[in-house]
C-alpha cells in the first residue's frame, strides 16, 4: 500500500482542495461531544476527535429518508440529490462498522438506498487514541486494512497517509505538491513506536471469545429479567451502534389524499413495537426479550455467522445507555465477573 | 476524482423495493374475517412468467396505508394469477377490504425459501393444518396434486375450530372422494349439525394416518402456536424425523429481503432463511415459536 507523508499544516490545504469535489464533513468539538459536521471553516475540524455521538452510519443510512414518491399510478423509486461526500475523520471502529453493514446491504438483495450513498461517499480514516470506553483491541477492530480511501496516522506535526483505493489515489494527485513519498524510515519507526504505546492505552478488560457459549448457557438464566427490568427501551443504544441496522417503513399521505411518500427510519429492536405483529400478538413483549435480542445478534449470533462479533468496540452504549446497560456490564455478568444486574 | 455519477452501475439494479402494480380480478369472503384475492399483472405475459414455490410470501402493498408480507396461496402448477387469503387484523388488511374488483395493489416478491419440492418428492407426505395455516398450505396441497404421480401417499390434515371457521371448505370436502389423497377434515366443534366429517382436535387425525414409512415421511405444518405443541409430539411419537417436520412460520416484517432486522432470530432472518424451518432448526433456535 501506498504511504506518504503529510504535514500537520497542510491537512487544511489539502481537504479545501478536494472539497471541489464533494461536501467535506468532519468530526467537530460541540461542548463535551464529537459530531460530524458539513466543513465550512477547515479550522473547526479536531484532529484528535473523540468518538463522535452518531457513528456515520447516518450517512449511508440517514435516519430518515423517502423510498419511493406515490400517486394512484404507482410506485416511483426516490433516489436522487445524494450529494457526493468526502467524510474525514473516521476512527477505525467506525470503518470496520460501516464494513459489516456492507455485508448485510450487499448481500442477497442488493440495497440501492445504501449502496448509491456509500459510493458517492470518500472515506478518510483517521487514528485515535482510545480512551476509558474504548476496547477495539478485544473485538479485533483497533487497526484497518480496507474499507478506506486514505487512512491519517496522527504522529504530532506529520501525518503518515496510507493510500487504500484509486479513489484515494486520485484525490492525492489533485495536491501531489502537498505530500511527501520519499520520507526517511525513521518515520515508520515513529509510527511504530506510537501504535505500541497506543495499543497499550487500552483499559477495559473485556473477553467477548466465549461469549457464543456463554449465551447459550445463559438463555434462561434470570439475569435477563434483572436487565430487563432496568432498561428503558428509549432505543438510544441502537441509535449510537455503529452496526444497528433494523429500519421500519411508513407511507405517509398529503393532504389531497392522492399522493405521499414511503418513508424509511431507523427502528430499535429495543422498542416495544418491534416485534408486534397485526392481530396484537408480540414475539418480544417484555423487555428482556428484547435485550436478549440485541445482545445475542451482536454477540452470539453474528460471531457464530462470520467469526467476529458485530461490536467494534467503539464504547458509545458505555457512554450513552442512561442506566448502564452495555456490551462491557451485559458481558461481564454473563461470564459471572462481576454483579452489575444483582 | 469522484466520477459525476460514481454509481453508472447501480442502473443495472433493480430496485428490490418497488412495488408491482397489479390488478384485483376477483375477490371473496372465505369466513367471517378472511377474504380470498385473485391478483394479475396488468401485462398477460408477465402473468403467465410468475414464478414461486408453494411457502413463499409477497409484500403487499395498500397506497398510503402500508405493506406487509402474505403467504401466497395458489399454486404455481396454476400459471396466471396469484391468490391470497387475508385475515382483517390491522390497518392495511382493513383497507384491503374496503378495495374492489379492478383496484389495484402493489406487490414485490415472492420471497423465502419456500418448501424443498426437489426433497419432498418421491415421499410421503403428511400435510398437517390449524386454522389460517391453510393460507400457504393450500399451495403445497394443490401442487402435489398437479404432480400427483412425483409423491407418495399423501395426507392432508385439517382442524379449524368450527365448520365456518374452515377456510375453502367446499373445496376441501370435495378432495374426501378422490382416491389419490387422504383428506381429514376435524372441527373442534360442530354448531351447524351438518359437518359430515371428523370431530376432535386435529391430532386425533393421526390416528387414521397408516401405512406411512416415517423416516420416508415429510411433515408440513401450519397452524396457531397452540397446534404445534400438540402436534410435534404426536409426530415424535410417530417417529418422523425432526429435520422433516417442516415449519411456515410467520414474523413481522418490513422488507422481506433481510434488511429491516425485524424478523431476525439469532443469525436467521425468517424472510431469507425462512419461512419454513425445520423442527431441528426451531429445537436449536429458541426464540422461533412461542
Amino acid at each position: 500500500m501506498r504511504i506518504l507523508e503529510l504535514e500537520k499544516k497542510n491537512l487544511k490545504n489539502f481537504l479545501k482542495k478536494i472539497s471541489s469535489n464533494g461536501e467535506v464533513w468532519a468530526p467537530v468539538k460541540k461542548e463535551n461531544m464529537y459530531i460530524y459536521q458539513k466543513i465550512e471553516n477547515f479550522n473547526d475540524i479536531d484532529i484528535e476527535p473523540c468518538r463522535t455521538i452518531i457513528p456515520p452510519k447516518k450517512f449511508m443510512v440517514p435516519p430518515k429518508f423517502t423510498m419511493f414518491k406515490y400517486n394512484k399510478e404507482g410506485y416511483e423509486e426516490d433516489l436522487k440529490d445524494i450529494p457526493n461526500r468526502i467524510l474525514f475523520g473516521l476512527h477505525s471502529c467506525d470503518i470496520h462498522g460501516l464494513l459489516i453493514l456492507d455485508k448485510l446491504f450487499y448481500d442477497n438483495y442488493q440495497d440501492p438506498y445504501y449502496i448509491k450513498r456509500r459510493k458517492k461517499t470518500a472515506i478518510l480514516g483517521l487514528s485515535c487514541v482510545p480512551d476509558e470506553y474504548c476496547f477495539c483491541n478485544e473485538t479485533r477492530t483497533d487497526i484497518v486494512g480496507e474499507g478506506f480511501d486514505l487512512f491519517f496516522t496522527y504522529l504530532g506535526d506529520y501525518f503518515l497517509v496510507w493510500v487504500g483505493s484509486s479513489l484515494g489515489d486520485d484525490m492525492v494527485r489533485t495536491a501531489e505538491e502537498l505530500f511527501n513519498e520519499n520520507f526517511p524510515v525513521e518515520r515508520i519507526k515513529e509510527f511504530v513506536r506510537w501504535k505500541k504505546w497506543r495499543d497499550e492505552q487500552f483499559s477495559l478488560d473485556i473477553d467477548l471469545t466465549a461469549m457464543p457459549d456463554i449465551f447459550e448457557l445463559r438463555l434462561n438464566s434470570n439475569i435477563w429479567d434483572n436487565i430487563g427490568e432496568r432498561c428503558l427501551a428509549c432505543g438510544s443504544c441502537t441509535m449510537v451502534c455503529p452496526t444497528c441496522n433494523c429500519y421500519r417503513v411508513l407511507d405517509k399521505v398529503e393532504l389531497d389524499k392522492l399522493k405521499g411518500t414511503r418513508d424509511r427510519e431507523w427502528d430499535a429492536c429495543t422498542l416495544y413495537e418491534y416485534s408486534l405483529v397485526a392481530g396484537g400478538h408480540n414475539f418480544r413483549a417484555s423487555r428482556a426479550d428484547r435485550l436478549k435480542l440485541w445482545y445475542t445478534h451482536k454477540l452470539q449470533a453474528f460471531i457464530g455467522a462470520f467469526g467476529d462479533p458485530s461490536c467494534v468496540g467503539c464504547g458509545r452504549c458505555l457512554v450513552t445507555c442512561p442506566v448502564d446497560i452495555n456490551i462491557y456490564t451485559v458481558s461481564k455478568t454473563l461470564s459471572g465477573e462481576g454483579g452489575f444486574f444483582e | 476524482m469522484i466520477d459525476e455519477d460514481p454509481c453508472a452501475d447501480l442502473q443495472k439494479i433493480s430496485n428490490p423495493f418497488q412495488p408491482e402494480m397489479m390488478r384485483i380480478i376477483r375477490k371473496f369472503d372465505l369466513i367471517d374475517d378472511v377474504r380470498f384475492f385473485q391478483i394479475r399483472p396488468l401485462n398477460a405475459s408477465r402473468a403467465l412468467a410468475l414464478s414461486y414455490k408453494p411457502g413463499q410470501f409477497m409484500m403487499i402493498s395498500n397506497l398510503g396505508v402500508g405493506e406487509a408480507p402474505f403467504s401466497i396461496s395458489s399454486s404455481p402448477s396454476r400459471p396466471g394469477l396469484l391468490e391470497f387469503c387475508i385475515r382483517k387484523v390491522g390497518h392495511l388488511t382493513s383497507s384491503l377490504f374496503r378495495l374492489k374488483e379492478n383496484d389495484f395493489i402493489g406487490v414485490r416478491g415472492p420471497y423465502g425459501n419456500g418448501f424443498p419440492l426437489d426433497r419432498l418428492k418421491k415421499h410421503d407426505l403428511i400435510i398437517t393444518v390449524g386454522g389460517l395455516g391453510a393460507a400457504p398450505l393450500r399451495s403445497l396441497l394443490l401442487y402435489v396434486l398437479d404432480n400427483r404421480d412425483e409423491f407418495g401417499e399423501i395426507y392432508f390434515l385439517y382442524g379449524a375450530k368450527t365448520p365456518h371457521e374452515m377456510l375453502f371448505r367446499k373445496e376441501f370436502l370435495d378432495l374426501i372422494d378422490r382416491e389419490d389423497v387422504h383428506c381429514l377434515l376435524t372441527v373442534d366443534k360442530d354448531d351447524t349439525g351438518k359437518w359430515p366429517a371428523n370431530i376432535g382436535f386435529v391430532t386425533k387425525l393421526f390416528e387414521q394416518v397408516k401405512g406411512i414409512d416415517p423416516k420416508n415421511t415429510f411433515v408440513p405444518i401450519c397452524g396457531p402456536p397452540i397446534m404445534y405443541k400438540s402436534v410435534l409430539k404426536k409426530l415424535l411419537e410417530l417417529k418422523i424425523p425432526k429435520h422433516q417436520i417442516l415449519m411456515n412460520l410467520e414474523r413481522r416484517m418490513e422488507c422481506g429481503i433481510g434488511k429491516c432486522g425485524h424478523c431476525v432470530v439469532k443469525h436467521l432472518y425468517t424472510c431469507i432463511d425462512g419461512p419454513v424451518f425445520t423442527y431441528w432448526d426451531v429445537i436449536n433456535m429458541k426464540e422461533l415459536i412461542y
